[in-house]
């Protein structure tokens, strides 16, 4: 009996060849078809259209190809927001790891850092996505993250029975989320900052279930970023506007930094607990914490090996 | 009997709603940056940069100013009044002028004149009986608090703003800490994240608008017509 699977969808194939192989032989011709199908609609679409679809992995682009793909950004952004924005894909330097440091006896609670951070990085705001969380732990049982309340809301801050400790994305040294990303759309960068291309996201949520803070963020909705509150100052891998459907997380604010500034969360604090800069040059504030303070990482165990480190200022 | 408990349970659970507490309480609606313009009205890092974010990486020659010392108003140059006044020594509850400084900084053991000169009140005076200008008040501060301004020259104490790769702006010592109560004032803390269940603020603000799931009302009705009756 012919297959009734085989049978609907070959065509112009003789008996026997489909005897033989019935289910190659007509997947080839169902893929071929739908190949040319696609072929003849990307000949029709604009070159920007075209090089959405057929686009390469971000790390595998040619300079001119790069320059292209922030073309199809900016005119995106121009149409989608109707003011100019620019996005930029500066380069790491070479000499140079970020790392990043908070003093817990210093944070009080406060969220300024939490908020900055969203203006900063074109953040969701409804649906709410922030990349930082300020968590309220007991002073008596000490960090215990199955206490912590992320959603304390005194009228002021610091509360005398409790201490904060702000979580975002650690950059982790040997980061799981990147080992699991079953398409390679998350990496790290020379300079150690972790990175997604939004573009080459699947939305799988893999690096989600393996990162063990917590730090990514997945947007189930539409973005929603007024236009009037958009930073125009954007990064490719960074705080450029991401689509529905990706994961997204921080990245110590990868358009500030490369370009020399402090991230948006140093500026704002106003108990100048965060401290950021270069572990690789000696003399810079990152480097003397970690010589003159005792520092820890968050879940040392997990061998993540952060570079966000936690210290005791007093 | 055990079956008709497990219902019993069973139905109280299926029942139960989430109460919503008042909108903006607790974690059910969604703020934004927009919503606190006065704390995101300044660009402090970027105080006397060549145009904000214009300087490139490493930019050494952008100079950021130390901003002035936080006089209140008016009061400066204070030789202005107390070049006329002569200097009382006495310890005292200070009604004339200045009746806003209550001294909460190690108060048993310190007075005005133990860092204002008596004779030239435009200056502080160290230990060591040397002047200083207001701009170098953290010599005077870095008598007592030794490891702090050993840890504030280096940039882990404080807060530095403006180029990590390039000119920092730098605060005194008295631009977070008040000289004469410094303990660091409370805040009020922006609102916290929004709890999962109200992601969709939308859903939750319809819902709470319509007197859908968990309003008072709807929390009262349900008990009433409870499985407990
Ligand atoms: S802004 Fe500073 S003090 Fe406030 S929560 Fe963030 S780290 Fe803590
Ligand atoms: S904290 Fe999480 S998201 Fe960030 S690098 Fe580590 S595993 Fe990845």
């Amino acid at each position: 009996m012919p297959d009734p699977r085989t049978d609907a969808i070959t065509c112009g194939d003789t008996e026997d060849d489909a005897k033989v192989d019935p289910v190659t032989l007509s997947r080839r011709d169902f893929l071929t078809a739908v190949g040319m199908a696609a072929a003849g609609f990307l000949a029709g679409c604009s070159p920007e259209v075209r090089e959405a679809y057929l686009q390469k992995h971000f790390l595998e682009l040619s300079p001119p190809e790069v320059e292209a793909r922030l073309g199809r950004l900016h005119a995106d952004y121009a149409k989608r927001f109707g003011t100019q924005v620019q996005v930029s894909a500066l380069p790491a330097q070479p000499g140079v790891v970020f790392g990043y440091a908070l003093d817990l006896s210093r944070c009080i609670g406060c969220r300024r850092c939490v908020y900055a951070c969203v203006k900063e990085n074109n953040q969701s705001r409804n649906p709410q996505i922030q990349w930082i969380r300020v968590l309220e732990m007991e002073k008596k049982k000490g960090i215990d993250f199955e206490a912590a309340n992320p959603y304390y809301n005194p009228e002021q801050v610091p509360d005398p029975e409790h201490f904060y400790l702000p979580v975002a994305c650690q950059q982790c040294r040997t980061p799981q989320c990147t080992r699991v990303c079953p398409v390679g759309a998350t990496w790290q960068e020379p300079d150690g900052i972790v990175v997604i291309d939004y573009d080459w996201c699947i939305g799988c949520r893999c690096c989600m279930s393996a990162c063990p803070y917590g730090a990514r963020h997945f947007n189930w909705g539409e973005p929603e970023v007024p236009a009037a509150e958009l930073n125009p100052n954007m990064h490719v891998l960074g705080n450029r506007p991401r689509p529905r459907g990706v994961v997204e997380k921080c990245t110590f604010c990868i358009q500030r930094v490369r370009a020399g500034r402090y991230p948006a969360c140093v500026e704002i604090c106003p108990v100048g607990a965060r401290k950021f800069g270069n572990l690789l040059d000696p003399e810079s504030e990152i480097a003397r914490i970690l010589r003159e303070k005792r520092v820890f990482v968050l879940k040392a165990e997990l061998k993540t090996e952060p570079k966000f480190y936690y210290f005791y200022g007093i | 009997m055990s079956a008709v408990t497990v219902l019993a349970i069973l139905v109280v659970i299926v029942r139960a709603k989430p109460v919503i507490p008042p909108e903006g309480t607790a974690a059910n609606k969604a703020f934004s940056p927009a919503d606190f313009p006065a704390v995101f009205a300044k660009e402090e890092g970027l105080i006397g940069a060549a145009g904000a974010g214009a300087a490139p990486p490493g930019a050494g020659a952008v100079l950021f100013p130390v901003p002035a010392p936080p006089f209140s108003e008016g009061v400066f140059p204070c030789m202005e009044c107390h070049g006329s006044i002569p200097a009382n020594g006495e310890r005292r509850v200070l009604e004339a002028m200045h009746g806003d400084i209550v001294l909460h900084h190690d108060e048993e053991h310190r007075w005005c004149l133990d860092c204002h000169d008596a004779e030239d009140r435009d200056h502080l005076r160290l230990a060591s009986g040397a002047l200083v200008p207001f701009t170098e008040s953290y010599r005077l501060c870095g008598q007592c608090h030794g490891t702090q301004y050993r840890d504030w020259r280096s940039g882990i104490h404080g807060k530095r703003t403006g180029y990590w790769q390039g000119s920092k702006r730098y605060l005194l010592c008295v631009h977070c800490h008040n000289p004469h109560s410094p303990r660091f004032a409370s805040l009020q803390p922006l609102p916290p994240p929004v709890r999962p269940q109200f992601l969709r603020s939308e859903d939750a603000l319809a819902a709470a608008a319509s007197g859908g799931p968990g309003t008072d009302a709807d929390t009262k009705e349900n008990g009433d017509a409870g499985p407990a009756h």
